[in-house]
């Protein structure tokens, strides 16, 4: 009796710490690839055709595990341990926090592959209901009284950060970079929005699925994933005039890859990108390619409009991020009375 | 720090003892004083600027307050449901009282988005309560109506063993003195009843400040109108600054703390005056 | 039950149809939702989207997690009633209050502190990194957050249960020789059985269901570290609606299930209580 008891009790326990030491890292050949969360479809595929790819040149079965969540948190993720090989986030200022906070990777990081390490890009446009009822065609319709805007939250969200430095920086424009004008523009546009979800998927939810808010503002892939995934015939994209270059950048964690030995293979994965498959399973996942053949063949896909980059208006993600996102910047300024 | 007041016959005080303060040091506390030692690498200005910013006051104001008055709501109804489910007998009753714990053991998660999909302008109740113009959701009220549920089953478990366990004798000798049932319950069972049910209020409250992952999808976030202190802590995680959340979360904390030694005083207190022990 | 401990019909009437209502709408009306959802698109959706690999995968986590978390905490519980209400020491409060604190931190706080610990720049971190032990984002690290959210449950229901038990019946084993664990297994175990088992079912649930605290220490790697709460929220997020209440569902009625076994482990405490009742 008393045998069983302790048994009981402490099989567990004995499992547990067992279990604990040996799962961390099973013995084959793993990839980590932590990512935001518009992503998910497009890497899944990716890493499919991936592994063939690896499995042709090297014979090396490989198997690629996906992580995916809010940008800054998943950065967070990093720097607080989670071994990750790959990096594909939706901003850059999230993985410089990472090389400088955790130093797993240079600082330099940007440099290290082509177009900004960008391999695909986006932009931000609208999300309104069949037909535009409301007639939104451009930022300046935002700012109209009687129009429910969806944008999720910039304090937590790497989407809402794109969507609020577009407006920004339109707004900039417009008003030849008065930064005032700019400011009062944006607080007549957050008055406009009735909730902050925690991030794009959320927000989208909120749109679509409870049916709140005139026009939401996203990114362009998620645009099109929710019009052709989800009851498209309810939605109509709008693309406004000018907009933002939003860039996406993909990074080695130099440190992690190479103490799991996968560098090799982490640095390909990463180049396979931006190989003609790469560019076309990007472009099919409604992301604009940075190959000029591939766009090509996608041209119909993406309407053309006027970008500008964080670099132009905010000379740096760091400095956007200063200025407007952190306790006190502009976003704060926004709500502070 | 823990000394036996008297002996007791009974054997396995220290094994029993020391395993508990083991193991609670173990899982409970020395996790929980890292959040102290993080938030003390702060000096004490900054801790009180980051403490005292508007957005926190009303980040903290809004947690407190849709949670008193949800476990408010909680107390009331709960007690109400607890002596139906105690004293009567109706047809459908065991499923009632299994359908208490619910909110308990539904993920956080899920209860948010039923909740919203619920309560947001289009939902099942929201269509009726929006076309009242009641904003029951992205509202503090929505908030509320989520603690709600959250809350019911801590008020409803705390109260319903002791009506149970109440000693008929106490209640048919104030009958039998010609008290009527309003007096004997005013006089004689409220007075039993309180210190439970201002456990319950104080386990629902407790719980209402902290709840985050429910209340963030019916919250609408709004800075300074409608965000929760946890969503507060998330905020300042996002900008890297741990000690800032930390900050957040002690003041929390030690709130939790004092409610719970208050309830936890309030039980002893009248486990004392009614001489249970 | 006597005349004197009623209320008239029409107040009984009236309180039972209040409650009734307060239930319905705030607790049958979510229960609804997430059915009505998950049924959405029929039932073969409703099972292919239950079939799917690392929903699968999800499960197999957060059954191992409560098959590790709640016998810890079971243990703990038996333990930590035994200390307190057989015993009167001073700190007794004390004591009580710090069992009872994990149920009022927010979840955020809970996941936190562990990040806090174990984190690569947490206290633990840098040396457990340096012996090439990895906690935090692995099952070791949604455990041990586990172990801390549902820590009280087990105890709080057992605590009560023996005070209204008492001493006496085990001070008189003891006063008739039996040792200590003897006593333990053949006089408080039988009589505490039943109330173990609630704490039992209860701790099992809220480990299966918890997901603010998991969310911070996971990691989010699908088919590696990923709760069925935590995959329920990835399904939503991929607007999968149907998989997403389905898989909720499937908590949901994990949740039923272990209400009707305790109502079940009621009934049967009742019948064998009625001799003893009666004998009195």
């Amino acid at each position: 009796m008393k045998l069983k008891f302790l048994l009981i009790f402490f099989l567990p326990a004995i499992l547990w710490i067992t279990f604990s030491g040996t799962v961390s890292r099973a013995k084959k050949i793993t990839l980590l690839n932590l990512s935001y969360d518009p992503t998910r479809e497009l890497y899944e595929e990716f890493n499919n055709a991936f592994a063939k790819h690896w499995k042709n040149q090297t014979g090396e079965d490989v198997t690629i595990y996906q992580s995916h969540g809010g940008s800054g948190k998943q950065a967070r993720t990093i720097i607080d341990g989670l071994e990750a090989d790959v990096v594909t986030l939706a901003l850059a200022y999230d993985i410089d926090a990472i090389a400088e906070r955790a130093g797993l990777l240079d600082q330099n990081w940007q440099s290290l592959l082509p177009n900004n390490s960008c391999p695909y890009t986006s932009t931000i446009v609208f999300l309104v209901r069949k037909g535009n009822p409301k007639n939104i065609r451009d930022w300046d319709d935002l700012a109209k009284p009687g129009i429910q805007i969806i944008t999720p939250n910039p304090k937590i969200s790497g989407g809402a950060r794109w969507n609020y430095l577009a407006a920004w920086g339109v707004a900039l424009h417009k008003w030849d970079r008065d930064e005032q004008k700019a400011m009062s523009f944006l607080k007549t546009i957050f008055k406009n929005v009735p909730v902050l979800d925690s991030g794009a998927r959320g927000a989208a939810t909120t749109f679509i699925e409870r049916k709140i808010g005139d026009v939401l503002i996203t990114w362009e892939n998620e645009a099109y994933l929710a019009v052709n995934k989800l009851a498209g015939d309810q939605f109509e994209i709008i693309v406004p005039s000018l907009s933002i270059l939003a860039e996406p950048p993909v990074a080695l964690v130099k440190r992690n890859a190479d103490q799991h030995g996968t560098r090799r293979m982490a640095e390909e994965y990463l180049k396979y990108l931006y190989s003609e498959e790469g560019q076309i399973i990007a472009a099919r996942h409604y992301f604009r390619p940075q190959s000029e053949s591939v766009a090509q063949r996608y041209a119909d896909q993406f309407q053309p409009v006027k970008l500008f980059t964080i670099k132009d208006v905010f000379g740096s993600w760091k400095k956007a991020q200063r200025t407007h996102f952190s306790d006190g910047g502009t976003f704060d300024q926004i709500y502070e009375n | 720090m823990f000394l036996l007041k008297q002996r007791s016959s009974l054997p396995g005080f220290h094994l029993a003892l020391g395993y508990t303060v083991f193991y609670l040091s173990l899982i409970v506390l020395i996790p929980l004083s890292t959040l102290f030692i993080k938030s003390s690498s702060l000096d004490w200005k900054t801790f009180i600027d980051i403490v005292s910013a508007p957005r926190t006051l009303a980040a903290i104001r809004l947690s407190f307050s849709t949670a008193f008055v949800a476990a408010s709501v909680n107390v009331f109804f709960g007690f109400m449901i607890a002596w139906v489910l105690a004293r009567y007998r109706f047809p459908g009753k065991k499923i009632i009282d299994a359908l208490i714990d619910f909110p308990f053991a539904l993920p956080t998660a899920v209860a948010g988005i039923a909740l919203t999909a619920l309560y947001s302008p289009h939902g099942w109740v929201g269509r009726y309560l929006y076309s009242w113009g009641i904003e029951s959701a992205y509202s503090p009220l929505g908030i509320t109506l989520a603690l709600i549920f959250i809350g019911l089953p801590f008020v409803v478990r705390t109260i319903e063993p002791v009506i149970q366990e109440l000693d008929p004798e106490l209640e048919e000798a104030a009958a039998s003195l010609g008290a009527g049932r309003w007096q004997t319950f005013g006089r004689v069972l409220f007075p039993v009843l309180l210190p439970p049910l201002l456990t319950g209020f104080n386990l629902a409250f407790a719980r209402g400040i902290a709840e985050y992952g429910s209340i963030i999808f019916i919250a609408g976030n709004m800075p300074g109108k409608t965000e929760i202190a946890p969503l507060l802590i998330i905020t300042k995680l996002e900008q890297f600054d741990y000690t800032g959340a930390t900050a957040i979360a002690v003041v929390m904390l030690t709130i939790s703390f004092i409610l719970l030694a208050i309830t936890n005083f309030l039980q002893w207190w009248a486990s004392k005056r009614i001489g249970i022990n | 039950m006597s005349q004197s401990r009623q209320e008239p019909t029409i107040i009984r009437r009236i309180l039972i149809t209040i409650a009734l209502w307060y239930i319905g709408f705030f607790l049958v009306l979510p229960l609804m939702i997430v059915f009505a959802s998950a049924l959405h698109q029929g039932v073969g959706v409703y099972l292919s989207s239950l079939h799917d690999p690392m929903t699968l995968a999800a499960i197999r986590l957060t059954l191992l997690t409560a098959v590790v978390a709640v016998p810890l905490n079971l243990f703990f519980g038996i333990a930590a009633s035994w200390a307190i209400v057989k015993f009167d020491f001073r700190g007794k409060n004390l004591l009580l209050t710090l069992i009872d604190l994990p149920l009022s931190v927010s979840p955020v706080i809970s996941g936190l502190i562990y990040v806090l610990l174990f984190g690569a720049h947490g206290a633990w971190g840098p040396w457990l990194k340096a012996h090439g032990i990895q906690i935090i984002f692995t099952p070791a690290a949604i455990i041990l957050t586990t172990l801390f959210v549902t820590f009280p449950l087990v105890a709080r229901e057992l605590i009560p249960m023996m005070k209204t038990l008492g001493n006496d019946e085990e001070e008189a084993a003891i006063t008739l020789g039996a040792g200590g664990f003897k006593t333990f297994w053949y006089v408080t175990l039988p009589n505490i059985k039943w109330g173990l088992l609630y704490g039992v079912l209860l701790c099992n649930a809220r480990a299966m269901g918890e997901f603010g605290a998991v969310s911070v220490v996971s990691g989010h790697i699908r088919g590696l570290t990923n709760t069925l709460p935590l995959h329920i929220e990835i399904l939503y997020n991929e607007y999968q609606f149907t998989a997403a209440f389905a898989a909720a569902s499937l908590l949901v009625f994990l949740a039923l299930v272990t209400l009707v076994a305790k109502s079940l482990i009621e009934l049967k405490f009742k019948a064998e209580q009625m001799p003893l009742l009666k004998g009195k």
